[in-house]
């Protein structure tokens, strides 16, 4: 199984992200997937959680995923030393930072940057989620895009689609 | 069928949609909120040709519920914990005037220390109300139980109203992959409500009526045998929705791995599918582990169980309710079932998961 744990402000969208992998995920055959969100009260602003995990077979554990294969960061305040105690062995953690980190285990990615040239919005949901295809070969491209035109509203439908496409091609190069 | 990516409350919702219910009255709570706004933007598509009702309270929504039924329309409400709790008044009154209203209910832990996770006090403190009980473990299972609700409900030898429990937040806002079947299936398992229990200009009769020391003990009998032959008409429900849909289900318990088990854990709801991974990985170690999931508290399970666990050496009961000053329901009625049946058995009650707690 791959478990997938997302980190993000309330109102940056991590949970649409972590439910559209699935949701694409799900495009696939003999494919299983969860999506949540850490339950309970949300605020805007404040730090929240939200879980993905993919498999071959049905998948009994829902609790939260406590050491995750990735650990997706959409606002790097939120990440710290702190956050390779959550990873597997083997685990990687995708950053939205311009900042540069010298561990093998931190992908990092200015998407702020690519989220201001395509979407004029500093909303960085599915570019990560873009990265995370590139990173982990989990999901396509394609995979993604049907997710987001069957569920996204129709006007946020091509930009994202182009913010995704920009995300994966970048960390690609 | 098409394959979609729903959480809990929107897998209900499409069954629900799915049954063409034509009058639906909900007031929201917390974690059941999900479903009726998926029904009332149905009903707003015009995917759904039903009257939507938006009352006041709980109790409302379920005295509604009961008039609408009363004259043989299919109702629809859902609520969660201390909603539950507030329309317990008119819970035996649905049942006693053998009105088959489906509710979804939300498992939620109830107040106080006020709390909006999960636990299945709530449903199980309204046992005793005369409602079919069923809990589902998935959102597939969810879908496919709000469908066969109205079927097991309304049929003329059961005619009892029917409670469709959810875990709140773990199943009901976990989002998975989920099966919704066509309406054309839909309609070829689930037939229109049809029932003479209904105010009818064309065939008068009294409904709702007192029934003193001398009748109240056969009305009490009467939905007594209702109930209990839910057992009989789920089975035939199951079989008639594998032949249309071609999924199976198994009656009011669902058993991995009991049958040469020396430990079996029993217990209800989606933390069964984490039960279910721990017999896997025990099974590796060479334990003779099994568990069996109580679909149904009520009708109550008391072969079912008895069968499966005959010849276990131990039993566990592992639930998220406790009767304050006894032990957990579910234990008190695992026993019970032992005991007729003459096994004799070590036996455990493990209580946890109370207000969401997860480890």
């Amino acid at each position: 199984m791959t478990e997938i744990l997302w980190h993000g402000r309330g109102g940056q969208g991590a949970f649409t992200a972590a439910r559209l992998l699935g949701d694409a995920y799900s495009l696939k055959d003999n494919a299983y997937a969860l999506a949540f969100p850490s339950f309970g009260p949300e605020r805007r602003g404040a730090p929240i959680r939200a879980f993905t995990k993919l498999d071959t077979k049905p998948i009994g554990n829902r609790s939260e995923t406590t050491r995750s294969n990735y650990s997706i960061f959409l606002d790097d305040t939120l990440f710290s030393e702190k956050s390779f105690r959550e990873l597997k062995q083997n685990g990687i953690i995708l950053l939205n930072t311009k900042k540069h980190f010298d561990d093998p285990r931190v992908i990092t990615l200015d998407g702020d940057g690519i989220a201001a040239r395509i979407l004029g919005l500093p909303i960085t949901n599915t570019i990560l989620l873009g990265a995370f295809a590139a990173v982990s070969g989990e999901i396509s491209l394609e995979e993604i895009n049907e997710a987001i035109r069957q569920t996204m509203p129709r006007r946020l439908q091509e930009k994202n689609i182009a913010a995704v496409k920009a995300a994966y091609e970048e960390v690609v190069a | 069928m098409a394959k979609k990516f729903l959480s809990g409350n929107e897998a209900f919702a499409y069954g629900v949609r799915l049954a063409r219910p034509q009058v639906i009255s909900a007031y929201p709570i917390t974690p059941q909120t999900i479903v009726v706004e998926k029904l009332s933007e149905f009903v707003e598509d015009g995917s759904l040709n039903a009257e939507f009702i938006h009352v006041e309270s709980e109790h409302s929504a379920l005295s509604c519920a009961i008039g609408a039924s009363s004259v043989g329309a299919r109702a629809f409400t859902a609520t969660s914990s201390q909603g539950l709790l507030y329309m317990a008044e008119c819970l035996p009154y649905a049942a006693g005037g053998r009105f088959p209203i489906v509710m979804m209910n939300a498992n939620r832990s109830t107040a106080l220390p006020w709390n909006i996770y999960g636990d299945q006090r709530d449903s199980i403190s309204q046992l005793d109300s005369g409602w079919i009980q069923a809990y589902a473990g998935n959102a597939q299972e969810a879908l496919d139980l709000a469908l066969m609700s109205f079927y097991i409900a309304e049929h003329s030898e059961v005619s009892t109203p029917f409670m469709a429990n959810l875990d709140g937040f773990v199943l009901t806002h976990t989002y998975e992959i989920v099966d919704v079947p066509t309406q054309e299936q839909a309609d070829a398992f689930l037939p229109g409500y049809e029932t003479e229990n209904k105010l009818d200009l064309q065939n008068p009769r009294n409904l709702a009526f007192s029934a003193g020391p001398d009748t109240n003990t056969f009305f009490k009998y009467k939905e007594h045998l209702g109930i209990l032959n839910a057992s009989e008409i789920i089975d035939k429900a199951e079989e008639r929705f594998a032949e249309i849909f071609g999924r199976r289900y198994s009656g009011l318990t669902e058993s991995y791995q009991t049958e040469d088990a020396e430990y079996i854990l029993i217990t209800l709801g989606s933390i069964s599918g984490l039960v279910r991974e721990a017999v896997d990985k025990l099974r590796a170690e060479g334990k003779r582990v099994g568990l069996l999931r109580l679909r149904y508290l009520r009708p109550f399970p008391n072969e079912e169980i008895a069968n499966a666990v005959k010849n276990a050496n131990a039993l566990a009961v592992l639930e998220k309710d406790i009767s304050f000053g006894n032990e957990g329901t579910a234990y008190t009625n695992v026993n019970s079932a032992l005991q007729k049946a003459g096994i004799e058995l070590p036996t455990s009650n493990y209580i946890g998961g109370l207000g969401g707690k997860n480890r």
